[in-house]
């Protein structure tokens, strides 16, 4: 995961004729995490899908190196098939094994529902499955929108630890939330009302 | 190009689950027994009428699963996941031509047989209508994506996709149906040309409108 960076140069973000803001900079390099706060409707989503490519910037340049993983409120898992085929389809766009898969079960603690379609999950659990899915897809540079909500302590606390291992092993964490994710050492970009 | 295959294979393991290879067929043959219901059971009409009814009937079937090739990926966040792996949206988009494509037009020929026995067509009709319909329903799934790429997040987007597709179809169905009566194969070259053109074009037209939805 060497070599992972994801760099904003005086990035504007206009959405809908309206500006949410502008002159952003910050860099993140191998290890590095940012958590984006500030209140509903100012444009973290908004940050996390210019991060990911989704969105092109109004002004500045976004420099961004090695592959991503994108976490938001849709979990983007097909209903009807089990969870682990569901995962494991991304796994396969993303290159991967069938054992990314059961690691990014086990790390979310979902191996035991692995074999139960999507649609029987209930709200925390698909959100404990988008997050495995992000685990499972061995990229370097996570954007997580919002990954705590819905969660339980335990979950919390299992995606603080992978976030934790992610960061060891030279990835990078721009996560969107009103919580502090157990982030030690990472930057924080406070978004205000433009 | 693994890729691809991946995308294929997932959309048409969608499609068939949603209704896939069944609805068109049954469709395209309740359209051609409920024809000599309202005509009568004059063989000689049937037969001179009959091959133009399967094209129509066969456009029809193209159409029913619009509604559901785009728009259900978009708001399940499935198509910006791609995105984010770098596949270009030209890509999905013919994967999903592909895909769609192999959902009905195999098996609507495989319904043209009993089809045109439903209908008095003679063996001659019968194999130029198989033939256009190898050539032509490539055209009509690439129109589908196409329009089901532009309506999808519209409201009312399934009576909407059928108000733009249709037109846009007329000259598949010209030369499709013209074909049929055509010995010189002329007709055909033509229908060739028009789904062509549309298969040219859906990827590009169809990966456009999905760039913006996503603004």
């Amino acid at each position: 995961m060497t070599g992972a960076a994801l760099a904003f140069d005086s990035v504007a973000c206009l959405r809908g004729g309206r500006l949410l803001f502008e002159g952003l900079n910050f860099g993140l390099g191998p290890g590095d995490a940012a958590l984006v706060i500030g209140p509903n409707g100012v444009g973290k989503s908004s940050l996390l899908r210019l991060a990911a490519g989704l969105l092109a910037p109004a002004a500045g340049t976004i420099r961004r190196e090695g592959r991503l993983s994108l976490a938001d409120e849709n979990s983007a898992l097909d209903r009807h098939v089990t969870l682990a085929r569901a995962i494991g389809f991304w796994v396969g766009l993303d290159g991967g094994e069938v054992c990314d898969v059961a690691r990014g079960l086990a790390a979310m603690d979902l191996l035991h529902l692995s074999e139960v379609p999507v649609r029987m999950l209930s709200t925390g659990q698909r959100k404990r499955a988008t997050l495995a899915r992000v685990i499972a897809g061995n990229a370097p540079l996570w954007l997580l929108d919002e990954p705590a909500n819905g969660l339980d302590t335990a979950s919390l606390e299992r995606l603080e630890a992978a976030m934790v291992a992610h960061r060891q092993s030279g990835g990078i964490v721009l996560a969107a939330s009103h919580q502090p994710l157990g982030l030690i050492g990472a930057q924080t970009l406070a978004l205000t009302a433009a | 190009m693994n890729a691809f295959l991946l995308l294929v294979r997932r959309d048409l393991a969608l499609g068939y689950r949603a209704g896939g290879a069944l609805l068109p067929i049954a469709f395209f043959l309740l359209v051609a027994t409920l024809f000599p219901f309202a005509i009568g059971p004059d063989a000689k009409l049937l037969a001179r009428t009959g091959g133009g009814v399967l094209w129509v009937a066969a456009l029809l079937a193209a159409l029913l699963p619009v509604d559901r090739l785009i728009a259900p990926d978009r708001d399940a966040g499935v198509l910006d996941q791609i995105a984010t792996r770098g596949i270009s949206d030209e890509i999905v988009a013919l994967a999903r031509i592909v895909a769609h494509w192999l959902s009905f037009g195999p098996p609507l020929m495989i319904a043209a047989i009993p089809a045109a026995a439903l209908l008095r067509l003679e063996g001659a009709t019968l194999a130029r209508l198989e033939a256009g319909l190898a050539i032509g329903t490539p055209g009509l799934a690439a129109l589908g994506l196409m329009v089901s790429a532009l309506t999808a997040g519209l409201r009312g987007a399934g009576a909407l996709a059928g108000l733009l597709m249709l037109p846009l179809a007329v000259p598949v169905l010209i030369f499709g149906a013209g074909s049929l009566t055509d010995e010189s194969g002329s007709g055909l070259k033509l229908l060739a040309a028009a789904s062509l053109l549309l298969v040219a074009i859906a990827p590009f037209a169809a990966a456009a409108a999905i760039r913006a939805g996503r603004e």
